[in-house]
């Protein structure tokens, strides 16, 4: 017959004895299983816009919506090109109508509400474009606030959605300083620019760099030092959106100016 | 259409994918968790710190808190672009998002609550499954009740002297337990919109505290209502019947009671009113004071587009009103209604002007952006995060409260000990 005090007895020492054994195996994160196995990785995409070259006509933008099927009607971009008007006043005016996917047809700023600013060419002191996508920051405010994982960041350091896993709360809308992020009018989850991430992975370039007459935008791995694009990175003088926000974005840019939010 | 282009309406520059995706369910939430926290912390006030002239408001607080519970997971299901996937938060919980413990939190405190409740009540299921076991020719509707009644006593039929002391201990423990979860349920909640740091109005990490300070002013609001309404109806029903009804002889006898028990919540209203609107203060004169870059249209919106929502309807309105009203001498129950009606007011204002008033500007910081909140609900998503959704999940708790008072009588039911 055993006692209570007995089976208590057994029970800790059987425990004891098989967490020695047991202590000797890991478990480990398949992250780094991953790098232990196939070494550190050997691409780490980064995009490149040079704001000098960019006119504002928008194909990018058409391009985009186009080849990643965002509805082409709806007020919502994963790609859009921004105009800043400083004024000899010395007042920024900016504005973006539809994303500028049909370019900037007039010198009319666009305020919003169906109203518009009409700037003479001899008051302007400045005025550039800049277009803005995904950072794919290294260190993702929206991967860390997605509750169920359905965002998340690949090795190559793109960050993707998983159309299927999302629950569409909108806290990663919420948590990006950038808005890149929205909800797909037809898949009713959170979208954004993955950097054309089926087409990069095959070789080719993203759709909007592809569509840019101008070479304003360039897509290369940071990793190969040979890349055109790394070498931009670091032999130029570039900088990034918002650092302020310790996302360590890798969209960089040429000529980006003080007063670009 | 896309998400959140219904509602809202655009003005200078804004990002072209900015909208005010979270809209007024998303107001709901920290206000129904609110009241669930504040309803809890009420209840335990008398259970844990022995404060004996809560006695009454306390078993009722307790069955509130539990019917608001559900009702804390409406509006979030309900402003999900994929409702039926909400359930992955749980599958897959990613754990550095703060969403992602909200399952966890809950059921916690969920069973905290309804543990407790137990434990109150256990005696009341006994004596019911007891009394309906005896009786012979059983109505249908009966059996059910008795076998409801078995299931809840989960076969504990001792109801002697010695275990109802146990009794009495679990539920203060359980009562001291529930307290920090249920700071930490909606300090969670402020934690939510704290620790966005893209979203320069919520970032501060004095919002749980605020969300907390705020949530026990509203939920002792919420309680002091439905206890004057219940009792006013009870004292309705003494009048006409011209019987007893659960324990009470005559209508004096109710208003004595129900006077007093009011006077003594309302100092602890007052009490936290004070704190929260404390902090909430010290944040604006922070953000003031340090005039950091978001400063410049956080001014603009909170100065100038928000005022009459920030200044008028909350902190007036909301809270200095209630606060002189309740402060005068010589409270009387239809001044004290009116107090907690705007002190409920207040703290829907204060989430309202947290939640929408955080996404009133761009991005940018060169542009605002202007709910309209959608009243026909002319299609799913006006509705649900429309007007109508958010009625629904304010009527929802009471509906809710009448079902349960059927198995957990908060007022006619004797207590023992």
């Amino acid at each position: 017959m055993i006692t209570r005090r007995d089976l208590l007895k057994y029970a800790i020492k059987g425990a004891a004895g098989l967490a020695l054994p047991l202590a000797a195996f890991e478990i480990m994160n398949p992250k780094k299983l991953l790098a232990d196995i196939s070494g550190p990785g050997k691409v780490r995409w980064a995009f490149v816009v040079d704001t000098y070259k960019c006119v504002g006509c928008g194909l990018c933008v058409k391009a985009c919506k186009i080849e990643n099927e965002i509805p082409y009607d709806a007020n919502v971009t994963r790609t859009w090109v921004e105009r800043y008007v400083l004024t000899k006043d010395g007042k920024l005016s900016a504005d973006s109508p539809k994303g500028a996917r049909d370019g900037f047809e007039t010198n009319k700023i666009d305020l919003g509400l169906g109203q518009f600013k009409d700037i003479k060419n001899e008051d302007i002191k400045k005025a550039y474009f800049v277009p803005k996508l995904c950072n794919q920051c290294e260190n993702p405010p929206c991967v860390q606030v997605c509750p169920v994982g359905a965002t998340y960041q690949t090795p190559d350091g793109v960050v993707l959605v998983d159309r299927t896993w999302c629950i569409g709360c909108g806290y990663c809308i919420m948590a990006c300083p950038y808005g890149v992020r929205f909800f797909h009018p037809k898949y009713h989850t959170a979208e954004k620019c993955n950097f054309c991430y089926h087409r990069i992975t095959k070789g080719l370039k993203t759709a909007c760099v592809q569509a840019c007459p101008f070479g304003a935008r360039m897509i290369g791995n940071l990793k190969d030092p040979d890349d055109p694009v790394a070498k931009i990175i670091t032999t130029e003088r570039v900088s990034v959106l918002k650092s302020e926000y310790g996302t360590k974005p890798q969209v960089y840019y040429i000529g980006l100016d003080e007063e670009v939010r | 259409m896309v998400h959140g282009e219904i509602w809202t309406l655009k003005e200078l520059f804004c990002l072209p994918n900015e909208y005010i995706y979270w809209s007024i369910q998303i107001v709901m939430y920290p206000f129904m968790t609110g009241l669930v926290a504040g309803a809890f912390v009420l209840s335990s006030l008398y259970h844990v710190f022995g404060v004996k002239q809560l006695k009454d408001i306390a078993r009722f607080a307790l069955v509130f808190s539990l019917a608001l519970l559900p009702v804390a997971m409406m509006p979030l299901l309900l402003h999900l672009q994929q409702p039926f996937r909400g359930i992955n938060v749980m599958m897959t919980s990613h754990f550095t998002s703060a969403i992602a413990a909200f399952g966890i939190v809950f059921m916690t405190y969920g069973s905290i609550v309804a543990s407790e409740l137990w434990f109150l009540y256990r005696k009341h299921f006994v004596t019911t499954a007891m009394a309906l076991k005896e009786k012979r020719n059983k109505s249908q509707f009966e059996w059910l009740r008795f076998l409801l009644f078995r299931t809840l006593t989960l076969g504990a039929y001792d109801i002697s002297e010695e275990s109802l002391k146990k009794d009495e201990k679990a539920v203060k423990v359980l009562a001291g337990a529930g307290i920090p979860v249920a700071c930490f349920l909606h300090g969670y909640a402020g934690f939510i919109f704290g620790s966005v740091k893209a979203n320069a109005l919520w970032m501060t990490p004095l919002m749980p505290v605020i969300f907390i300070m705020s949530a026990i002013v509203s939920g002792i609001a919420l309680c002091m209502l439905t206890y004057i309404v219940t009792m006013e109806l009870r004292k309705l029903f003494v009048s006409r019947k011209k019987s007893s009804v659960g324990g009470y002889q005559t209508r004096d006898e109710i208003k004595s009671v129900e006077i007093h028990v009011i006077k003594m919540t309302a100092k602890y209203l007052l009490l936290f009113l004070i704190l929260a609107i404390t902090l909430e203060l010290l944040d604006l004169i922070f953000r003031g004071y340090t005039a950091v870059k978001s400063w410049d249209v956080l001014r603009s919106v909170i100065y100038g587009k928000d005022f009459t929502n920030i200044f008028i309807l909350q902190y007036g309105l909301g809270n200095l009103v209630p606060f002189i009203l309740l402060l005068l001498p010589g409270l009387t129950l239809r001044r004290t209604v009116l107090s907690v009606l705007l002190v409920l007011f207040g703290v829907f204002m204060m989430r309202y002007n947290v939640v929408i008033g955080g996404q009133a500007f761009s991005l940018t910081f060169m542009g605002y952006m202007h709910y309209e909140m959608p009243m026909i609900p002319d299609s799913w998503e006006t509705f649900k995060e429309g007007l109508f959704g958010a009625v629904t999940v304010a009527v929802t708790p009471f509906v809710l409260f009448w079902i349960l008072n059927k198995v957990f009588p908060v007022f006619a039911y004797e207590e023992s000990h």
